[in-house]
């Protein structure tokens, strides 16, 4: 199975039970190898329809403070590349939820295009999310990354406009990455104004499903974007979450409840 | 004069827009807006004005007779921009990118800085403006630059200190960054260097070629005849893309770019991203940056703040692997010796950064020998150092006689202050 037809096949299965995908984000190596993994497979249990996993990198210019710092605690725990690879390896074993590695571009130029491909396909990675990578610099990742059934996913922000929203759906694979705010990752108290329109706007024009993200950090938000989007993404609050510190075991189960409310809240009534 | 960028932003492999999809309208946008306004003689007119009657242009050149005498004859000319408003050739961009604020209809503008020498200059050209000024800047550096930070906030800005990462410029730029993405409709983002995204490389050192063009035509008018060599220190690039613009198409003049070898290329505290590091991409573009193994940024060091970053501009890195670039080094201790030594021969005391470049114009003058002639960028006055260059010299003065003694005179050290230490110590 191709990343691309394992992505489509969670979202339908989500269209069939007529509600939203949720989409979770844990930082790879946070704070430590073995605890990441926990709280990603934490995640699928609570109910995630998609895993990210983040890669972390010195220089997060999309993130805020909480995925920044969740970073410099993977990357002081000497996370690198290749251990990020066999992170999701390791998930890919444990559970069939897709998943998406989130990262930014110079860590796996570093690597090297090839390679990164080639590890991640052999990994069972379905995605790649690279904010920094927009689609006029990412065409060459593109097609080697299509060629091992990953899909290169294109991202959208409030700010787009009209003719660059049809470029990047008419090149998206797997699904469209809304940002649903003028901004960096982190939690806000309100949704974006005009997102409704934005995310009609968008699904309208995209052959792939499109799952909102950015700022989405309670239920009670998921909730009310459950009903508009084919999928909610929630990040900086769960990493959040797992920095709150405690056991391993505390932390999954603290991850695990907090994803299953996020999961309830994706049900549309 | 330089056709490059292409219209994707390259400038061969290097530069491009490495940026998030929020920020890619608003680089659209600017692109437009500066292809407009520099073809515009009413723009032209209003930022010449404010360069001749605001920011003291044409800056002159200088000669330096006994510099020159020194070293053994080479004809030695200084460009000045260490006269200009606010110290330093960073005044140039900050003016021009206001203007183009202005145009654009943005209400509020933000600047990274290190030094706070960029701070400063985008401070006064926004207070010039009327218009709210927030200045990012890493918290070891708001430390260590506190008089700078003193000077923004005469000017009306606010800065704000950066406590993530390394806490420094690469930093700042970053926070810089999220702050745009996040004001993007508002907001410019007045980028100090020849760095970040398309089209700040272009826009910034178009906006800089003012030095090169007064520069070229005062050299040829005094000494009859274009330079042997343009020497410039290179961080970002600014200053050097300035001066280096009007010579691109001199085969004959050979254009040196001296980075920061701190405390010795050996010894992984330098700034030479040219020298030493790989291709990449960091805040925006793709060029030479300082990374690990593993592609995350390491961080710079140098004694002057300005060179204290591990990235260099796309074009810097373009120019280097087309030959047309000689790059060079100088470390801490050669630009202090270097700063007191222009202080002493030229009644000039430069910026640490500059300094860097005069450690180097003084070998290569010698080299040359006479019949040389020699262009040396004097980009910013050493005011702002004066205590740093103190305590620095204060330290050195304390260390053990012997390396004191080797340094005052004679060929320049290959081996760097830290390293001997070390090895006499293991030895």
């Amino acid at each position: 199975m191709t990343g691309f037809e394992r992505i489509a096949a969670a979202f339908a299965a989500c269209r069939a039970e007529g509600r939203a995908a949720l989409v979770t984000y844990v930082m790879g190596g946070d704070p430590d190898h073995a605890t990441s993994r926990a709280m990603a497979l934490a995640c699928a249990e609570g109910g995630a329809d998609l895993l990210e996993i983040g890669m972390p990198f010195s220089d997060p210019i999309a993130d805020g403070p909480v995925i920044q710092l969740a970073a410099e605690r993977s990357l002081a725990a000497g996370t690198r590349a290749a251990d990020v690879l066999r992170l999701a390896a390791e998930v890919r074993r444990a559970t069939p939820v897709p998943i998406a590695l989130m990262g930014y571009v110079n860590p796996l130029l570093s690597y090297g295009e090839e390679r990164f491909l080639a590890d991640a396909e052999a990994a069972g990675v379905d995605a790649l999310i690279l904010p920094d990578l927009p689609p006029e610099e990412a065409e060459g990742l593109r097609e080697k990354a299509r060629a091992r059934g990953i899909a290169l996913v294109n991202l959208l922000a409030p700010t787009s406009t009209p003719e660059r929203r049809r470029q990047a759906c008419a090149t998206a694979g797997g699904f469209v990455y809304l940002v649903s705010v003028t901004g960096v990752t982190g939690a806000r108290s309100e949704l974006a104004e005009g997102l409704p329109a934005l995310v009609s706007a968008v699904r309208a024009e995209s052959p792939v499903p499109v799952v909102v993200g950015f700022g989405v950090s309670a239920p009670a938000q998921a909730r009310t974007l459950a009903p508009l989007a084919d999928g909610v993404v929630v990040g900086s609050a769960i990493v959040r979450r797992i920095a709150e510190g405690g056991s391993r075991t505390a932390r999954a189960a603290r991850v695990r409840r907090f994803v299953a409310s996020l999961r309830r809240a994706v049900a549309r009534p | 004069m330089s056709t490059l960028p292409d219209a994707r932003g390259r400038f061969g492999p290097y530069g491009g827009r490495f940026v998030p999809e929020t920020l890619i309208p608003a680089l659209d946008e600017l692109s437009a807006a500066w292809d407009e306004a520099r073809r515009d003689p009413a723009f032209q007119a209003e930022l010449d004005a404010l360069l001749a009657r605001f920011a003291g242009r044409p800056t002159p050149l200088s000669d330096a007779r006994r510099f020159s005498a020194e070293v053994g004859g080479c004809q030695v000319v200084l460009k000045r921009e260490d006269l200009c408003h606010t110290g330093a050739h960073k005044i140039n961009n900050t003016l021009g990118q206001v203007l183009l604020a202005r145009r654009m209809g943005k209400r509020r503008i933000i600047a990274e800085t290190g030094a706070g020498q960029h701070g400063v200059a985008t401070a006064t050209a926004a207070a010039l403006f009327g218009l709210p000024c927030d200045v990012f800047m890493g918290a070891l550096d708001v430390e260590r630059q506190a008089l700078n930070v003193f000077r923004m906030q005469l000017l009306g800005a606010r800065v704000v200190p950066v406590q993530a990462g390394s806490r420094t410029l690469k930093d700042a730029m970053n926070e810089a960054i999220r702050d745009w993405v996040t004001h993007v409709r508002d907001t410019h983002y007045i980028i100090g260097s020849v760095a970040g995204p398309h089209p700040y490389p272009a826009l910034v050192r178009d906006l800089q070629a003012v030095i090169g063009r007064e520069a070229r035509a005062q050299v040829v008018e005094r000494c009859g005849r274009l330079p042997d060599a343009v020497v410039a220190c290179v961080g970002g690039g600014s200053n050097a893309m300035g001066i280096f613009s009007a010579f691109l198409d001199d085969a004959a003049v050979r254009l040196v770019g001296v980075e920061a070898a701190g405390h010795g290329l050996d010894t992984g505290k330098h700034g030479a991203a040219l020298a030493l590091g790989r291709p990449g991409v960091l805040h925006g573009s793709r060029s030479y940056v300082l990374q690990t193994a593993d592609g995350q940024i390491a961080e710079a060091h140098s004694i002057s703040a300005g060179l204290d970053y591990p990235g260099v501009g796309p074009e810097l890195s373009w120019l280097k692997d087309q030959g047309r670039l000689t790059l060079a080094q100088a470390t801490d201790d050669e630009a202090l010796e270097a700063l007191q030594y222009l202080a002493g021969t030229e009644g000039i005391i430069p910026a640490l950064e500059s300094a860097h470049a005069v450690a180097e114009a003084r070998k290569l003058a010698r080299a040359l020998g006479p019949g040389g002639l020699l262009l040396l960028n004097v980009s910013g006055r050493g005011d702002k150092d004066v205590e740093h260059v103190r305590r620095a010299l204060a330290e050195r003065a304390a260390r053990p006689a012997r390396r004191k003694a080797a340094g005052k005179r004679g060929p320049p050290r290959r081996r760097p202050p830290g390293k001997a230490k070390r090895a006499r110590g293991t030895r």
